[in-house]
């Protein structure tokens, strides 16, 4: 029996679909088998990001209506084994699947994969609580900005209502440069803020753009910065002991002293 | 307000944002609205002002938070300890 976890944040923006696209890759590559499910429902974009655009047939309301199995409405990735994608409908709204059904779906799929990645819609209403309800983990991307951070603690406060397991933080889109000039907020000003366990962190990267374009997750391109950070949070997420980048802390006492004496601190 | 910005000059704006987020989180999780507080400020003034006179100018309620526990902080001065008479509650 595979894992079902959602990824979710609240706001939009912050790089779920992304997450999920790049988490999925990156497991597969591991050896695992991942069943993607986009439950964006209305607004499906996880099949743009993994190229898999053209091969859609059945969707997620197909088979939560019993229209199609499972196995028929699944999209198998041709670059890496092990990766399937469930679409979205794109013609209907969040209401067309219930929580049952969602869930129902979801564990479906968890019979025959070890992981079922849900890459949840932004918002709080119906199409999030079908989402986080089917999952047994929760991962909360966020970035270091405040409007994100605010909608990132009310989803943890809404999965710790909701007692899945503790929620996991994916902070994306740091800029080391940034965090060093005290301009953007650091893991740990992030772990102080919302007090929940940090999965990994991912740095901002112009490829992300290109391997949207391209329809090529960025954890396929070992040139990427990015990519090389999902690969770690993948290991990371299958329990293996890798330690997360260290930004160095602008305000620590030796970070003033470096500045001090004038040496760059990378 | 903040003890640190005279040692070293304006906040950097990520001290900013962390202490606007501190705020504003306090509020969501106690899903707290700044009005409810006002109300409450009030109540206590007009319990508080029955055993002893207080400078309503200076005082503070606010929510603060430790971990994720919202914790209520209030700093009342007192201006005179009056022992009215008509205090509910007292003897004399």
């Amino acid at each position: 029996m595979g894992e079902v976890c959602v990824i979710t944040s609240g706001k939009g923006g912050v790089g779920k679909t992304t997450a999920t696209a790049n988490l999925g890759m990156g497991l597969a590559l591991l050896g695992k088998r991942v069943a993607l499910v986009d439950a964006d429902i209305g607004l499906r974009n996880l099949d743009v990001i993994l190229g898999l655009e053209n091969r859609i047939v059945y969707d997620l309301v197909d088979v939560a209506e019993g229209y199609c199995r499972p196995r028929q409405a699944l999209i198998k990735d041709k670059r890496v084994d092990g990766v399937y994608l469930l679409p979205a409908a794109q013609t209907r709204d969040k209401t067309a699947v219930s929580p049952d059904q969602m869930r129902g779906v979801c564990q479906e799929l968890a019979q025959e994969f070890d992981y079922v990645l849900v890459d949840c819609p932004a918002g709080i209403e119906q199409g999030f609580r079908n989402a986080v309800g089917a999952a047994d983990r929760a991962i909360v991307v966020t970035t270091p900005e405040v409007a994100s951070v605010r909608d990132a603690d009310r989803v943890i406060g809404l999965l710790e209502a909701m007692e899945t397991s503790p929620p996991l933080l994916l902070i994306n889109r740091v800029r080391g440069e940034m965090v060093r000039r005290g301009d953007m907020m650091s893991i740990e000003d992030m772990v102080e803020v919302l007090a929940t366990d940090v999965l990994g962190v991912i740095p901002e990267d112009e490829y992300i753009i290109v391997s949207s374009n391209r329809g090529e997750p960025a954890v396929l391109m070992s040139s990427s910065r990015a990519g090389t950070a999902f690969r770690l949070v993948c290991r990371r997420l299958l329990g293996e002991d890798v330690k997360l980048p260290r930004l160095p802390e602008q305000n620590g006492w030796w970070g003033r002293l470096r500045r001090l004496i004038g040496v760059g601190s990378q | 307000m903040f003890p640190w910005r005279k040692a070293s000059g304006p906040l950097s704006s990520k001290e900013t944002a962390k202490e606007r987020l501190r705020l504003i989180l306090v509020h969501d999780r106690a899903g707290c609205t700044p009005q409810l507080l006002e109300n409450l400020k009030e109540d206590m003034l007009t319990v508080i002002s029955k055993y002893m006179e207080v400078d309503e100018g200076g005082m503070e309620i606010r929510l603060s938070t430790a971990e994720r526990q919202a914790v209520l902080e209030a700093n009342i001065p007192v201006r005179t300890l009056h022992r009215p008479r008509c205090a509910v509650g007292c003897k004399e």
